[in-house]
Parts: C-alpha cells; structure tokens; sequence
C-alpha cells in the first residue's frame, strides 16, 4: 500500500492586512493611523497525498492555492492545524526536509543573472552537498530530458523566457527532490515549451516516483499532469477528487471559434440551431458540448462555407468563477 | 554545521559572484576612480579642519589620519560584502525571493549575507591598510605581536558591530517591507566614525557610544593603534559585539517567524 507523503489536518492561516481608501485623505490616514485586520485565508482544511501522486490545485486568484503551497514547503508557519511532509514539520525547516523538496515559482527566478545557468547548478549542487561529478552526471541528465544542452552554456539573461524556465527546472532538481512544489511553472511560456515542461514532469514523476503539487492557470498542464485535484475557493476546499469527475462538472463544453468565408455564412451558422457565445463580423464562436463536438464539427464542415476553425478549452478561471464562485454544483 | 560544506559554498559565492561582476568592466573601473577620489576627498576635508588648529578633541592630524584609514577600511569592507549583499534584503522580501534562500538546506544568514561581493570595495581595502601603513610610519608606531593581535580584534569587532547593526536593520525588512531609508541612515552615521569622538559634546558622545556605537567602530581601534587605548576598552569592545551579533542572530530567526512571503 503507497503511504501518505503528506497530511494535512484542520489547517488554518490568518494574515494581517492593511486596506487604503483612495484619494490624498486615505493616503494620509494610512500613512498616520494604518488599520490592519486580520484575515483567514486558509481555513480548516484537509487532505492527504500519498507519494508518486501528481495533485492540481486548483482555484481563482486569490483562493488560497500558493498560501497552501508555501505552507506545505515550509515558507509560512500556519496559524493553526497540523502539516506533516515526509514525516517533518515543514516550518522547522531541517535540512533533511529541504533536501527532499524543491519550490519552483514560474513568475521568480533563482538562476543567476550575468552567468550561464552552468554556473547555477554547480552552486545549488554545492548548497546540496552534491560532489562536482555526480553534478556534472545530473546535469547531463536533465539537461538531455529538458533539451537545454546548448543553453548551459549563455548567459541567463540572453535566454528565452523558456529556456530560462527549463534551466531553473534543472536548477532545482539538481538534488534529486522527492516533493516538487510547483506554482504556474508554465506562466508566460509558448504552447510548445508548456507541452515539453509537461512532458519532462511525467518522466520525472515516473522516472524517481516524485510527488508533484502544481498549481497552473492553464488547463492542459492540469489535464495532461493531474488525475486527481483539488479545488480551492476562498480558503477552503469545495472539491478533493478524480479530474476527470471534476472536468465533466465544470467544463461540458467547449469554444469552438469558427471563422467563415463571409459574414453571410457567419449568419447562417448564427441561425442555425448551436449555441452562439459570440459574434463578429465573419467570426462565431460556438459552445458545443464535449460528447457532440465531433458531430457537430462534422455537420459544420459539411454545410458551411468555412475558412478556419479553433477549439479551446474555457479559461479555468472562467470556469471556476462561474462555476465554483457562485456554487451553481456541489460535488 | 559542517564546516567543509560552507567553506566550498562560500568559494562558489566567490567564484559566482566575481565573475558576474567581471561581465562590466566599466562598472568596476568607474567604482575605482569613485573609491580613489573618496578618499582623497576626505583627507583634504581632514586637512581643511586641522588647517587652523594643531589638534581637534586632543587628536592631532596624524593621529585622525588613522581614523580614516580604518574608516576606509570598513567602507571597503561595507561596499564589498555589505552594501551588494544586505541591500539585498529588501528585494528579496518585496519581490518574494527569499522563498528561495529559506528552502536552501544551508543558513539563511549565511547565505543572505555573503551570496554576493563587489570587487571595486577590495580597493577602497587596500586604499586603507596603505593609509594605516603610512600612519604607523608618520607616527612612528612600534610594531609588535601584541599590537598586531589587538589591531586585529578591535578591527574584527567593528567589523562585526558594523555587520550586526546593518543586518538588525534589514531584517525589519520583513515587517516593514521597505527600509532602504534606515540603511542609509546608518551610512551617513557611519560617516562621522571619521572623526574622533573626543571632538564632540558629551551627549552626542554618549548617543554614539550607546544608540549608535560609532564609538566602538572607528575610535577605540584608533586608540589601541596609537597605544592608547585602556585595555578596558578593548574587553568592553568585544564584550559589545558578542552582544550585537546574538542580538542580530536572535532577531533574524524571530523574524522569519513572521515572513508571510510575497504573493505570486
């Protein structure tokens, strides 16, 4: 039986925060007399996760989903409740913890700037206590799974946005870490290096059986990574289970933008019978539920005159604002 | 704490941080005209007060003249590991990248305070030690082991004191988020370590001696250069940093207590 590699009972976490009313009087009144009150932003929440599993939290701006995270790391010491992660108190810091985990933030960097990212992952594989062959073995390693041989080599500052994602990767997995915490490692990428970060993550995870929390604003990195997730709205937990159960809840459709070889056609297709969300000159988009699309795209291709068409998935905040937010489900 | 770990850790910092500084070659000679011409502003501006008067608070010329040799010394010492590495504080508590440093399985001090160097302060150091050579001579110091070993405690303590207070302040970072301001207030303090505390009122001596220890950073390891420092003031000098380095320790673990790291 796999065991819990963390465990999360009744945890709570309460921050002071100061609000400013506008204009020049707020200023000075909150310059003067600041008034802070404290909020919980975490409250009473539980789950368990059990080692090798990939988990997305998920959840709107401000749910609470990087509080978790950096409470889980050891970053923010809890208001109230209990955390145990491979059996330590994460807030203690002790470096036997630290060893074991590894925090990647897709908006902070921790590579340094003037030097190539080489330079980096000897440094992290000092701090890891990690000899400069076996370094030099787990760089080529990585290096080869991420595809940034050629990068080690060039200043961070003259790499891409995804070159410099895949180097800090690397930069923290240099010590083999057992727990990775990841919040929207895919921030800010092209679709194409998403898919290759997404790619790498499966064969780590399967590769050292490692346990993932990610959370992401883009849906394909969950769909593609997560079997299980867990959904956070305003500091609790509203769902803790399968994606799958939790995708044919909140997304049972999807936007398919058509652009037609003329406005009349655009019409036509407006008048037809699917459901319109929108529409713009000789552009529709259509909201067709995920068991017809096929069908549907078929009947459209058949019958109209068309010069384009996109499928995307609803934006994940899209979904959870309409959905979660104003709890039309309950799971 | 294992010795050998910190000791390569730190060569890499060395090493890291040389080198992105080396990337700049007019940085670093644009720092070095700005440490020469530092100093010689300061001497000038020593000569200027002395030019009326043969001594100022009972020191004479040559006598001050060390003062701002160990000055120097410090300001190299503060622009070399200091200024690049505690400055950094505030960033990394305002942008959120202390997350980093924390969930390194090394000490966070350690690392927040020696990660980085700036070569260019190395001259405003040699600038110094040439500056207390030429004191040594012109006052026709004695030198001796005894002297030696007590130059070297009274400097390693204002170091240390100087260390302490600048991480003390730093460190509110995590409360107040921003405090450049009270960093350089301490720098401009800092600045009337160039000048004997003898030649100041009693109160303020009293302020820089308690509140301020500028005292204890510049002045008493002039004295125990010239060989007139009370070896009371040495003991007392020492017993002052133990404090201030606890202090500041103490402060910073209490502290990461309260980091709520910043948002993403």
């Amino acid at each position: 039986m796999v065991e819990n590699i963390i465990e999360v009972e009744r945890l709570s976490k309460s921050f002071n925060i100061s609000s400013k009313d506008p204009g020049l009087r707020g200023t000075l009144k909150h310059f003067f007399n600041r008034e802070t009150k404290s909020v919980k932003v975490i409250k009473n929440i539980n789950f368990q996760i059990k080692e090798g599993e990939i988990i997305g939290f998920l959840g709107a701006n401000g749910a609470g989903k990087t509080t978790i995270l950096k409470m889980l790391c050891g970053l923010i010491v809890p208001s109230e409740g209990s955390i145990s992660v491979s059996g330590c108190l994460p807030y203690r810091r002790r470096e036997g913890f630290l060893k074991n985990i590894t925090l990647i933030m897709g908006q902070k960097q921790q590579l340094i700037w003037d030097l190539p990212p080489i330079e980096s992952f000897y440094l992290n594989a000092s701090i890891y206590d990690i000899d400069k062959f076996e370094a030099k073995r787990r760089i080529k390693k990585l290096s080869d799974m991420l595809e940034i041989e050629d990068e080690l080599y060039i200043p961070v500052r003259k790499l891409s946005l995804g070159q410099r994602m895949k180097s800090e990767l690397l930069a923290a997995l240099i010590h083999k870490p057992k727990i990775l915490f990841l919040d929207e490692p895919t921030l800010g990428l092209d679709i194409n290096a998403q898919r290759n970060l997404r790619e790498f993550l499966k064969a780590y995870n399967n590769e050292n059986n490692a346990t993932i929390c990610l959370t992401s604003h883009y849906m394909k990195d969950i769909t593609s990574l997560c079997k299980r997730v867990i959904c956070v709205h305003n500091g609790s937990i509203s769902y803790d289970g399968k994606l799958e159960k939790l995708l044919k809840k909140l997304s049972p459709v999807k936007e398919v933008l058509i652009v037609c070889s003329s406005e009349k056609d655009a019409n036509k297709l407006d008048n037809s019978g699917f459901k319109v969300k929108s529409k713009v000159k000789n552009e529709i988009t259509l909201k067709i539920e995920n068991r017809n699309v096929s069908s549907s795209l078929r009947t459209i291709l058949n019958n109209y005159d068309i010069e384009d068409l996109f499928i995307n998935e609803p934006p994940i905040d899209e979904i959870i604002e309409k959905i979660l937010v104003k709890k039309k489900y309950t799971f | 704490m294992n010795k050998n770990k910190y000791l390569v850790v730190y060569t890499k910092f060395l090493y890291t941080s040389l080198a992105s500084e080396l990337e700049y070659k007019t940085n670093i000679i644009i720092d070095a005209i700005t440490a020469i011409l530092s100093l010689v502003g300061s001497i000038f501006l020593l000569s200027i007060f002395f030019q009326n008067t043969g001594n100022i608070g009972g020191w004479k010329f040559e006598q001050a003249l060390i003062i701002q040799g160990i000055y120097t010394v410090l300001n190299g010492i503060t622009n070399t590991w200091f200024n690049p590495n505690l400055r950094e504080i505030v960033r990394h508590v305002r942008e959120g990248t202390l997350d980093f440093v924390l969930l390194k399985p090394v000490d966070s001090q350690f690392f927040i305070s020696l990660k980085k160097i700036s070569p260019s302060g190395f001259l405003e150091i040699i600038l110094g030690v040439c500056l207390l050579f030429y004191c040594i001579k012109i006052n026709q110091i004695k030198l001796s082991l005894n002297f030696l070993i007590l130059c070297l405690i009274t400097i390693t303590c204002s170091i240390c004191i100087l260390y302490s207070l600048w991480f003390f302040i730093s460190t509110t970072t995590i409360w107040f988020v921003k405090t450049w301001n009270a960093t350089e207030v301490l720098r401009s303090l800092l600045y009337i370590g160039r000048f004997p505390m003898s030649s100041f009122s009693f109160s303020l001596r009293l302020f820089f001696s308690i509140i301020i220890p500028i005292a204890f950073i510049t002045t008493i390891p002039s004295e125990v250069f010239l060989g007139f420092a009370q070896i009371w003031k040495v003991i007392l000098e020492i017993f002052i940093t133990l404090i201030f380095l606890i202090t500041s320790r103490r402060f910073w673990l209490f502290a990461l207590k309260y980091y709520s790291s910043a948002s993403s």
